[in-house]
Formats: C-alpha cells, structure tokens, sequence
C-alpha cells in the first residue's frame, strides 16, 4: 500500500460509500452514500439495527467485500483490495480448530511470514495479558466463548496493526465477560493506540468504548448520527453510572426512536 | 496400564460378541442339523487356515497389488478431482452432475469388458478396484473442502495470505477428517473391487482360489477364504486408521466423523 509502517495508526476515509446485494435478480442495497473519515487513533463504534449494512461496512473498509459506489481510502490510498495493515475479529472467533490458543495466534505471523521466534514470544505476552496464561496450549474446543474472543483479539493485535475492525467481536457473550473484554480491550488500545472500528448491537457497550459513535438507520445503511464521546480515559466500568455517561446512551436511543427502531410505549 | 484397561474396555464387546457368534455357530454345526457341506465348523475353518496358510499368502500378493493399485489410484485421482472441482465453478458444474449420474451404472456390471479390453493380467483388477473405491473419495473430498466458511477464508486473504496459504492453512486441514472418513469406505470397497476383478478372469489371487473352491464343492475352503479376506481388509482399513492419526492435526475428537457431522448440525 502506501508508506505506512507498521503500528502507526491510520486514517479511513469512507466516501460516498454504497453497497448493494444481488438477491436472486434483485439489487439489495446495504449500505446507502455513507461519508465518514476516523481520524489515526480514534476508536469508533458502528450502532445499528440487525442486518443494517453494519458488518458489510466493515468488509468494505478490509477490502474483502467490494463497494457498489464511492471508495474506501486507508491513507490517502484507494482500497481496492483486501487491505492488510489490519486486525479482524469476527463475532464468531474463527479459530482453527486443529490448533492451539497460541498456534492460532501465531497463525497471523506465518501467513505474513513474519519471524517466528520473535512473533512466538509476542503472541504468548499477549495471551498472558489477556488472562489466557495458563491455557496457550488448549484447542478451541477446550475453551469458554470469552476466551475463544480472547484468542482472535490476540491474533488479531500480534502484528500490532495500524487497523483493528471488529464486527461485533463481542455479542454472543454473557455480560460479565462483555464487560470485562471492554476493559481489556480499552486497556491494550490505550497501550498500542490504533485506529478502531467496532461494530455493535450494544448501544453501551459502544459509549463506553469510543471516541465517537456512528448511528446507521435501518438498511439501507445511513449515517443518522456521528456522536462524539467526551469521557476521560481510561475509563472504568463506574462511569456507567455517571450522568454524561447516560446522557449519551440516551441520545443515541432516542436516535433509535425517532427511527423507529425503538419503539418505547409499553 | 491405565491405557492397557481402556483398550480392554473399548474392544471387549465386540470381541465377546464375535466370540459368541463362533460358538453358537460351532454348536450348531456340532448338533449335526447342518450339513457339514454347507457350513463347515469353525474349528475345520480354522484348521484350513492354518494348514493353507502358504497357499493363501501366495494368492494375497496379486489381491493386495489389486487393493492397492485401484486404492491409490482413487486417492491420486479422487483428491485433485476435488481440489478442482472446489476451486472451479465451470469444472464443478460440468464434471459433479457426471460423476454423480455414473453411479448408476452398476460398476461391478463392467467387470468381463475390462477382461476384453485388459486381459486376464493385473490391469483389469485394479481398475475394477480403482472404479469401486473412486466416488467415496471425491465425495468426501468435495464436501469436505467445500465445507470452509467464508469469514476463514477472509481472515487468510485480510493476512495478506493468497489462495496457496488459503488452501494448506484452512481449506486442507479442515477437509481432512472428512476425507479420511471416505477414505475407510472406499478402502473396503477396493478390496469388493478386485475379488471382483479376480472371479471374472484370473489365474491367481484370492477371488480365484473362490472360485476354484466353488468348483470343488470345498465349502471349508471358501470360508476358509473368506475369513482371510476379511482379516486382510481390516489390517488395510487399521492401516488408513493410523495414517489418519498421524496425518489429521488437532484433537483427538476431531478424528471422530460423528461428533464433528454433530457439531456441523447444530452450527
């Protein structure tokens, strides 16, 4: 791509970004002239309703799902590809399940052919740090959902790329483990800041993560709102209680209602 | 000793069973109401066994060259059948539709054409072997390396990785339990597959001691026989059993067809 080492975050310009579907001889749209740039660093959510285009947003952005119209710049280049300065992780973990913990990490080094002593030794700080010290040698099917996660966000983060997409990463998890992969999450982008695109159903799971929201209407796709989140970091799971906190939340539901989307008449 | 109990415990009721059948078997031919011409007893068998066992080595060397000719010639041509047909729609919608329509044609029915068209020799065995043991394997081919889901293959080509890296880091790895489950089919069908072969023309071999054992009446023999038979094609069906736990990464359970075909289902 163009001169962007390793590790230093990046910019996404999404412009005028639409996706539509063939469905049988139908064009389904997706995602509908969406404009939105995340600045080097910035950790965004995407909020949407269920099936809104969300994910596909994300697919674009990777390069791995082409856009209809408009274009996806990562760096002032033209994505046009599957982009590869990045990290994945999908709802579902995606590990191979002929694998262990730590081999599925280092899956990420041997596809890149990066050094693997060295990379070896960075998969298992990074397993360490996310809790996972004792389990490097499990397979998959030895492991919680929660620590399935853990495991993608691992491999996902071990070339320390200037691009992390999640697409909703953290869904089908109970909420006590939600909460506690927040923080982790908070605390390993804090160390290695890089630019973040989140995708959830969650709309606190979004505040409390983020530097701004982006709140899509129903499919297709638009951009209703780009939400700014002025909380100090790191934050801490009390700052859900918290008045700017709620103020938040309840902006983005009311987006949601005004849509309706939420419909809050019982 | 621990692994020594388990053993025990995972073939003991098979064996006791088979050992119940052989003595009621033997009781049954002892009481006399079976004519010894129709079923000979076990203890007869065996003695054949033991007493022919030259004979019957000489004639499982042309057998097992059949097994294992028309065996690895599925496997060589099976399994790029499949790799092609997974990564070509053309290919996959020209030659599926085919390969599924030719079974049909009752495979066993071309045995006396190959005899015209190969002769007597080793040739026409094989190929009655290879034409048996084939459609298991790219069956269980395809739809084992059809089974990859799409979000793997994207987080390989995210990696910067290509089809090749595509192929042996995902595609391969996951087929593999699968293709060894048609492998063990198709394995024993080699073995139909050239005793076939060997009754419709041959001078030597195990289907032909059958067949001369038919001629004489010698009931013990052709039991004798078939007992054999069936103690070569299990050492064959252990033998892809091992390569299978050499060759199949991960853990244990993922060699067991059934759980992973559960796990499929309620994914």
């Amino acid at each position: 791509m163009t001169g962007t080492s390793p590790g230093a975050s990046t910019r996404i310009r999404i412009d005028a970004v639409s996706k539509a579907y063939v469905a049988g001889k139908q064009l389904v749209p997706a995602i509908a002239e969406v404009s939105v740039t995340a600045e080097p660093g910035q950790f965004i959510s995407i909020v949407g309703p269920s099936g809104c285009g969300k994910s596909s947003l994300v697919m674009c952005v990777a390069g791995l799902v082409p856009v209809t119209t408009g274009r996806i710049l990562i760096d002032d280049a033209v994505v046009d590809r599957p982009y590869t300065d990045l990290g994945i992780v999908f709802q579902d973990a995606e590990l191979l399940d002929w694998r262990t913990a730590l081999s599925n990490v280092m899956l990420q080094a041997e596809i890149r052919r990066l050094p693997a002593a060295r990379y070896r030794a960075r998969a298992r700080e990074l397993l360490d740090a996310v809790g996972l010290g004792d389990f490097h040698a499990k397979y998959p099917n030895e492991l919680s959902g929660g620590m399935r996660q853990r495991v993608a966000l691992c491999r996902a983060l071990l070339h320390d790329p200037g691009t992390l997409l999640m697409d909703e990463p953290f869904g089908a998890l109970d909420a006590l483990t939600r909460d506690q992969m927040n923080l982790d999450l908070q605390r390993m982008w804090l160390e290695r800041p890089k630019t973040v695109l989140f995708v959830t159903h969650s709309i606190e799971e979004a505040v409390f993560l983020s530097d701004r929201v982006l709140v899509m209407t129903p499919r297709p796709a638009r951009l209703a709102a780009d939400i700014a989140i002025d909380l100090p970091r790191p934050r801490r799971l009390a700052v859900k209680t918290t008045e700017p906190f709620n103020a938040s939340v309840r902006r983005i539901r009311e987006l949601f209602e005004g849509m309706g989307v939420l419909k809050d008449d019982a | 000793m621990r692994r020594l109990g388990a053993a025990a415990i995972e073939y003991a009721p098979p064996v006791l069973t088979l050992a119940a059948i052989v003595a009621v078997w033997h009781v049954v031919v002892a009481s006399g109401r079976v004519p010894e011409y129709l079923v000979p007893a076990p203890g007869d068998v065996a003695g054949r066994i033991v007493s022919g066992w030259r004979l019957f080595l000489t004639h499982s060397v042309p057998t097992l060259t059949a097994i294992t000719g028309g065996f690895f010639g599925a496997i060589l041509i099976g399994l790029p059948l499949s790799v092609a047909m997974v990564y070509s729609k053309v290919f996959q919608r020209t030659v599926y539709p085919l390969l599924v329509g030719s079974q049909v044609v009752p495979k066993i029915a071309l045995a006396p054409i190959f005899v015209v068209w190969f002769g007597f020799g080793m040739s026409s065995k094989m190929l009655m072997a290879f034409l048996i043991a084939f459609f298991p394997v790219v069956i269980a081919a395809t739809a084992g390396l059809a089974a990859t889901r799409p979000q793997s293959i994207m987080l390989i080509r995210s990696m910067g990785g290509g089809i090749w890296q595509e192929f042996w880091a995902v595609r391969w790895p996951m087929a593999l339990p699968s293709i060894f489950a048609g492998l063990k089919v198709s394995v024993t069908l080699a073995v139909v597959g050239a005793i076939v072969g060997e009754f419709v023309g041959s001078d030597n071999g195990l289907g032909y001691l059958l067949v001369l054992a038919r001629g004489a009446f010698d009931s013990v023999t052709i039991f004798a026989v078939i007992v054999w038979l069936s103690v070569l094609g299990l050492l064959y069906y252990s033998v892809v059993e091992i390569a299978e736990r050499l060759l199949v990464p991960g853990p244990a359970n993922r060699r067991r067809p059934g759980r992973d075909a559960a796990k499929e289902v309620t994914m």
